[in-house]
């Protein structure tokens, strides 16, 4: 199936209550493409992240991944299964790390792959090993979190998520709670990611990172997708009033 | 101060401490047990075992625990339940003190950061393996401290079962009172006795938390 999309959300709607977040969003994203997603705060990228992988279910549409439906609707228990296995697929950053705190960098790594793929201690320390040599951190291997720096806390998350082999990776303003100085270290790897053709979702603030690494952009304003494209295009002629603001006040902010 | 009478009864004194600290660990046991499912039930995905769960905190927390004691011991006969006192006192108490542990037990899970389990959920691992492997290790450091204050109330609430004639420190200091009319030789004699249990089982506790702290 070459024209199937890897990931294809289809119609998506999220409702908090009576607020609406994310209303008829439509996104394909093919195997080894990496989409930014940019916009205001609040309107609606961390849940349409979120919703890829079921921790804020969609209220209406569809998300497939690989031809597989992620939001099936089944019964408690076999939905339950159903979320646990196609989780295992789908690798996401947090802006906070949340990285394990009672663990060492080692047990957050080997913590899921262990549980759910059986594999021996030797296998599991082997699979730290390599993700953390990739990420650059392999003398941190028996270190606590909070031993660590934010950029290196991060790099540990990504290393983590890595280590269950996932088919595509989210990440939700990954740099954002850096302090600037430790923001490159992460996008290093990320762009080593993007090198290695891993799908990607990246939900950002930075626009410079977007333009270097991302094949599509999209702009996100009050739960609709109001313009995407090439980065080249949604950076230097978007065609939307609204992205010309937001781009417009956001770099001037950033300066 | 007649410290001639206290050397005399003191050895009955230890004897009925050593009933307190039976007491006191025996309801520790059986609170921790019922904090345990009590707060089990009060996070359950299912309704009915939330209703039950607070239905058991509100009753066993709105109610005197000695009264707890009296309908356990007192009243239980008349619907079939014939315990001993010792028994009787002891349930009675450890059911009511997991009430109290129902609320430490759960507010020390509910205390770790939500982006644990949504860290833990994502990676693909179950409720259950969450609750095992990421939340209940860390909510375990954080319920030490609260849980002490519970059995520090707990070895002090053990008084309760003196009017059901359990032979323990408070009932023995009313009983040798009764007999040698020095109430206040005998109140101090059995408060001191507490205090000894309860700064070592504080200690204890303060242990634990250091060490739950360092790893
Ligand atoms: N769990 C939630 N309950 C209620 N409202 C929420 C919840 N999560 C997000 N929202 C609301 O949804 C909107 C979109 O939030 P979010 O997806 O986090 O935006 P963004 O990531 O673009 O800043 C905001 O108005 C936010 O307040
Ligand atoms: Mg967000």
């Amino acid at each position: 199936m070459p024209d199937t999309p890897f990931i294809d959300i289809r119609h998506a709607a999220k409702s908090f209550g009576s607020l609406e977040v994310l209303k008829d969003i439509n996104l394909q994203v093919q195997k080894g493409q990496i989409v930014a997603i940019i916009g205001p705060s609040g309107s609606g990228k961390s849940t349409l992240l979120r919703a890829i992988n079921e921790l804020d279910p969609l209220t209406s549409g569809e998300v497939w991944l690989e031809g597989v439906q992620v939001n099936k609707k089944l019964s408690h228990s076999q939905y339950e299964k159903h979320v646990n296995q196609v989780r295992q697929d789908i690798g996401m950053v947090f802006q906070h790390f949340n990285l394990f705190p009672h663990l060492t960098v080692r047990g957050n790594i080997t913590l899921a792959p262990k549980l759910l793929k059986g594999i021996s201690t030797e296998e599991a320390n082997r699979l730290a090993e390599e993700q953390l040599a990739k990420v650059g951190l392999s003398e941190k291997i028996d270190a606590y979190p909070s031993q660590l720096s934010g950029g290196q806390k991060q790099r540990v998350a990504i290393a983590r998520a890595l280590a269950m082999k996932p088919k595509v990776m989210l990440f939700d303003e990954a740099t954002s709670a850096l302090d600037p100085e430790l923001v490159e270290e992460v996008n290093l790897v990320m762009k080593q990611l993007a090198q290695e053709h891993m799908t990607m979702i990246i939900v950002t603030h930075e626009m410079g990172f977007a333009q270097d690494v991302c094949d599509r952009v999209l702009f996100m304003d009050q739960g609709v997708v109001v313009e995407e494209g090439p980065p080249d295009v949604i950076f230097r002629n978007p065609e939307n009033e609204r992205t010309r603001n937001f781009l417009r006040k956001h770099l001037a902010a950033q300066k | 101060m007649d410290i001639d009478l206290i050397l005399r009864v003191y050895p009955f004194f230890i004897e009925a401490a050593w009933v307190t600290i039976q007491l006191s660990v025996l309801t520790t046991i059986l609170g921790l047990a019922c904090g345990a499912l009590g707060a089990a039930a009060r996070m359950s995905r299912l309704a009915v075992f939330r209703w039950i769960g607070a239905a058991y905190v509100s009753v066993f927390r709105g109610t005197p625990a000695l009264i707890q004691v009296f309908i356990l011991y007192f009243g239980g006969p008349q619907i079939g339940i014939q315990l001993d006192s010792f028994a009787a006192g002891t349930i009675a108490l450890g059911v009511n003190i997991g009430a109290y542990m129902t609320e430490t037990i759960r507010g020390a899970i509910v205390s770790v950061d939500k982006g644990q389990t949504e860290a833990s959920r994502t990676l693909g691992m179950s409720r259950w393996k969450t609750m095992r492997y990421v939340i209940l290790p860390q909510a375990m450091r954080m319920m030490i401290r609260p849980l002490g204050v519970n059995i520090n109330a707990l070895i002090k609430g053990t008084a309760l079962v003196a009017p059901i004639s359990v032979v323990e420190l408070t009932y023995t200091a009313q009983r040798f009172i009764g007999s040698t009319y020095k109430p206040f030789e005998m109140f101090l004699l059995a408060g001191l006795l507490y205090m000894v249990i309860i700064y070592v089982a504080g200690q204890g506790i303060a242990w634990l938390d250091r060490r739950a702290r360092i790893t």
